[in-house]
């Protein structure tokens, strides 16, 4: 989203964190995510009363009460509805949504398609960590096939959704990836979701330490994550790899790893467009994954100029009300009332 | 103009039913019949009747609509028991109403459908018109509505099967006839519904209308006329209104008083959709309107705009009703300003969609988990609406909490003549906002009213957070079991003492006495009648009609113990009774109701009788 830069005294992090304890446990990824979001906003030109936080249930959804702004912890899967009533009503405020893979993908997949598809000026955080973390470790709707939990003693049989996927088939105009691992990516990703006019969609994989501790290990870790993540920067080829000698190219419709060298170049890969209209590219992008490919990580959409539910919505109200204010005698009255005389 | 030249019989008030296919214009045509009545000067109130299904198969009794008006020169609180008159379009329309035409009724026919074809869609083995008792029993009066149609409209351009459909403004118009209606209303509505668009149209259907009203004038079986003088009305603007309008507009009207932009938030749903249809249309006063995903995002909406500053209504259902339950009690334990409209409908489940039913009184009060009690308000009529829904916003503002306001199918569809409120006169409404130069404490409270003030995001330096979680009065999130129960006997004791803002109960009738009768909603009308009957005939009966249903008003025990008995007739299985007898220990009678339909003024007269002596 993006939100009018208005002068002010500058703010730091310090001013975007509440005397309140942090109650998540010790080692969990949302500290980082927490501290990102508390070192993204007071760089935003955005005065601290006009900053929303609005989160659903879960873990993640403790969110609000941690940041100093104004913030609402509503229910279970519904925050894009809550959100939205917040933006819909004073467009002028900059609105985060926190939710998690249950919240936002299980219970409040439908709001938060709407939400998508509606294209508000909401910024939206979803922590994956691929387990529910507060109702003690049962399965999610992104855990892997297979997954041995608690309610799923055999391993859980139904397919994951890929958050991404579910973003960019709701027609979503910002879509985007980073990790708990890496701070100075975060920040990267959430400026640059505040600077989307519309609903920026950010998965953020988040370690869940107690019941699903480095599901993203093999991916984000220290030692992986040169060979098994491609950072994405616009214009720029996709190129991964701890001496850059591998790229993504296009072979027919399915993309491929190849090394550089041996006959292949740079000019051969893919060039990361996020700009571009047709979806393909980003859903290709949204579906390389671990490990026959390097885990893309970065913006992977961003369509300009779809214009936001609350603009179009404001803009029939003001021509409504160019024509002159309502008579709320002349609308009580209507066009067929009659006199009763003394 | 038309000048009738036979006199007229004075009649004090009457009934008409008109009932054919769905597709026949039968609404249509009630409702103009309902608009010339008002014009003419009569006190009105009506009964649309439809299936829920929008066209099931013509000519069966699952498509019968039907639309009841009672006219007339004194107050008209229902849309009367039975009808004087009925007007059937085709046989499944005479099976399914005729048996609740009184024996010497008129009975007016659209002859030229029953043929073999519709009698058997209808289950009649033999056409009833030929039946000599049937045709003693009744005022019958045989049409060939679609020949004289077709014949009055021989000359206009449109297609034979378009002019046979103008058939029911022949029928309206022969009504008119019969009770001396004027016509200017109707002819008026033609004008503005098709003049510009199809010219031919209105055309034809005021030549139908005309060639109805004129046919009066010549058929021998018609001589019977009836007059139905003005009301006395007390003096001002009138205009009929619909339950559902009317609630629109108390609600806009609430807006401006209230200097906060109204957000409503809604999701299709019978009978509450025009409340929906009708905010949309409002955008030049600021209204603006969501059609959410579900009835849950419905009242998320809803509430996110109240937490940033907006008036925010949902209106709904039963069905959306048990949907929003969760938000609701969110919405409770933040103290957040918030209406909830349920139009009430025959349930449970999808249930009776187009039936009327007041079956969500308990849901009302007790759909939350957790000790949650909730403000809850009832119209009786639908004018009521109007003021219910200021009210509403009242005590939304002033008490910082979710209301919710219960209408019903019968109060969202029917429509009564409406004394024009001059908007100037309506009192202000106050919020409840925080001060930017005060410390702000989330949960500290007014001392008398209870309430919380509220911040509105941007406003500088009151950051706060607000949730579902137990929160101390700091807005810390508090797990302490002292200060839960605190928390939760300060909201319940916050909604508990809106009753001292409350105008005393209204009796109608003596203060004590033999029967008192208590009654909430739309049934206002048909009680009030009977009580007014029995009271005319000389018996102890009196009647307290409750707008506020939690929390019910503070003298109500006092007056309740002043009466031998108590009744509580509602549609539903004893809602209110088990609430009455809950609170005050007092054996009250519950007369329930549950077929869809309003009580009868006789069915209440007969069962009141049993009370008395």
């Amino acid at each position: 989203m993006s939100t009018t830069i208005t002068e002010g005294t500058a703010l730091n992090k310090k001013d975007f964190a509440t005397p309140n304890d942090v109650r998540w446990c010790p080692g969990c990824g949302d500290y980082a995510i927490l501290n990102a979001v508390q070192r993204t906003l007071p760089e935003l030109g955005i005065p601290r009363e006009k900053f929303v936080v609005v989160s659903g249930i879960g873990c993640s959804s403790r969110f609000p009460y941690y940041m100093n702004t104004y913030g609402f912890h509503t229910i279970h899967g519904r925050a894009p509805t809550v959100a939205t009533g917040v933006k819909v009503s004073n467009p002028d405020l900059s609105v985060w949504m926190i939710t998690g893979d249950g919240d936002g993908l299980s219970i409040g997949a439908n709001h938060l398609l709407h939400l998508l598809r509606r294209n508000l000026d909401i910024n939206v955080l979803l922590f994956n960590n691929r387990i529910y973390g507060l109702t003690k470790g049962q399965y999610s709707p992104t855990s892997e096939v297979g997954k041995k939990t608690k309610s799923t003693p055999l391993g859980s049989v139904d397919h994951p959704i890929n958050p991404l996927l579910f973003a960019l088939g709701s027609e979503a105009t910002f879509v985007a990836r980073t990790s708990d691992t890496d701070m100075k990516h975060m920040v990267e990703t959430f400026k640059a979701a505040q600077s989307h006019k519309g609903t920026s969609f950010v998965e953020v994989f988040q370690n869940c330490v107690i019941f699903n501790d480095k599901t993203f290990g093999p991916v984000t870790s220290r030692d992986s994550k040169d060979d098994q993540v491609l950072v994405l920067e616009e214009g720029q080829p996709l190129v991964f790899g701890a001496n850059k000698d591998k790229g993504i190219r296009l072979n027919g419709l399915e993309p491929e790893v190849v090394t550089i060298g041996d006959g292949v170049t740079e000019k051969d890969l893919l060039i990361h467009q996020p700009k571009s209209a047709n979806s393909a590219y980003a859903n290709l992008l949204a579906q390389m994954s671990y490990p026959s490919f390097p885990t893309p990580m970065g913006v992977m959409r961003q369509l300009d100029g779809r214009e936001t539910y609350e603009d179009a919505l404001c803009q029939q109200v003001s021509l409504a009300q160019s024509k002159g204010d309502g008579n709320l005698q002349e609308l009580l009255t209507g066009r067929n009332s009659w006199v009763v005389e003394d | 103009m038309i000048q009738p030249n036979d006199s007229f019989e004075e009649i004090e008030s009457a009934v008409v039913r008109f009932a054919g296919d769905s597709g026949d214009g039968m609404q249509t045509v009630g409702e103009r019949f309902t608009d010339s009545s008002a014009f003419a000067g009569n006190d009105i109130a009506t009964l649309p009747d439809f299936p829920a299904e929008i066209r099931a198969p013509a000519g069966t009794l699952a498509g019968v609509s039907g639309f009841q008006l009672q006219f007339g020169s004194r107050e008209i609180l229902t849309p009367g028991d039975v009808p004087d008159a009925l007007v059937v379009m085709n046989p499944a329309a005479l099976k399914a109403n005729i048996e609740d035409l009184p024996e010497g009724g008129m009975l007016v026919v659209n002859v030229d459908s029953f043929k073999k074809i519709n009698l058997a869609k209808a289950g009649y083995d033999t056409n009833p018109l030929e039946d000599e008792e049937f045709r003693k029993k009744y005022h019958l009066i045989e049409l060939d509505l679609t020949g004289l149609t077709k014949e009055a409209l021989a000359e206009t351009s449109l297609k034979p099967s378009d002019k046979a459909r103008c058939k029911n403004f022949f029928a309206l118009g022969f009504m008119y006839f019969v009770y001396g209606r004027p016509l200017e209303p109707t002819l008026k509505f033609f004008d503005d519904k098709w003049a510009k668009r199809l010219p031919e149209l209105a055309e034809a259907n005021s030549l139908a209308l005309k060639a109805g009203y004129n046919l009066g004038d010549t058929l021998e079986t018609a001589r019977n006329r009836y007059q139905v003088s003005k009301v006395a009305a007390q003096p001002g603007v009138y205009r009929k209104i619909s339950g559902n309008e009317a609630l629109v507009y108390g609600l806009v009207v609430a807006s401006k008083k209230a200097n906060r932009d109204l957000l409503y938030s809604g999701y299709p749903i019978t009978p509450a959709s025009p409340v929906l249809e009708g905010l949309s249309q409002l955008k030049k006063y600021g209204v603006k309107s969501v059609q959410a995903e579900d009835e849950i995002a419905a009242m998320g909406v809803a509430l996110g705009a109240s937490f940033a500053g907006a008036l925010s209504v949902c209106a709904t259902s039963g069905p959306g009703m048990c949907l929003k339950s969760e938000f609701i009690g969110l919405a409770s334990i933040t103290e957040l300003p918030l209406i909830i409209c349920n139009v009430q409908r025959g349930g449970p489940s999808t249930g009776l969609p187009t039936k009327t039913e007041q079956s969500d009184l308990l849901q009302a009060l007790f759909s939350r988990h957790g000790d949650c009690p909730l403000p809850v308000l009832a119209a009786h009529s639908p004018s009521d609406c109007f003021d219910c829904g200021m009210e509403a916003v009242r005590i939304a503002l002033t008490y910082m909490t979710p209301v919710i306001l219960l209408s019903d199918l019968y109060l969202a569809n029917g429509s009564e003549p409406w004394r024009i409120p001059n908007v100037v006169d309506l009192p202000g409404i106050e919020n409840s906002f925080a001060n930017e130069d005060e410390e702000y404490v989330i949960y500290r409270r007014d001392p008398e009213t209870l309430a919380r003030t509220q911040a509105i995001p941007g406003q500088v330096g009151l950051e706060h957070r607000i949730g579902g979680l137990e929160k101390g009065e700091d807005g810390g999130v508090s797990y302490d079991p002292e200060n839960h129960e605190e928390m939760t006997r300060l909201r319940a004791d916050k909604i508990a003492g809106i009753s001292k803002s409350f105008d005393p109960i209204e009796i109608r009738g003596e203060s004590e006495g033999d029967l008192l009768v208590i009654g909430w909603g739309g049934t206002y009308g048909a009680i009030s009648s009977a009580v007014g009957n029995l009271r005319d005939e000389g018996f102890s009966v009196s009647s307290v009609h409750l707008r506020y249903v939690n929390p019910l008003p503070d003298e109500l025990g006092d007056v309740m113990s002043r009466f031998k008995k108590v009744i509580v007739p509602e549609l539903n299985l004893g809602q209110l009774a088990m609430i009455l007898r809950a609170k005050y220990l007092i054996d009250v009678i519950s007369y329930g109701k549950v077929q869809g339909k309003p009580f009868k003024v006789s069915e209440l007269r007969e069962k009141f009788l049993e009370h008395v002596n």
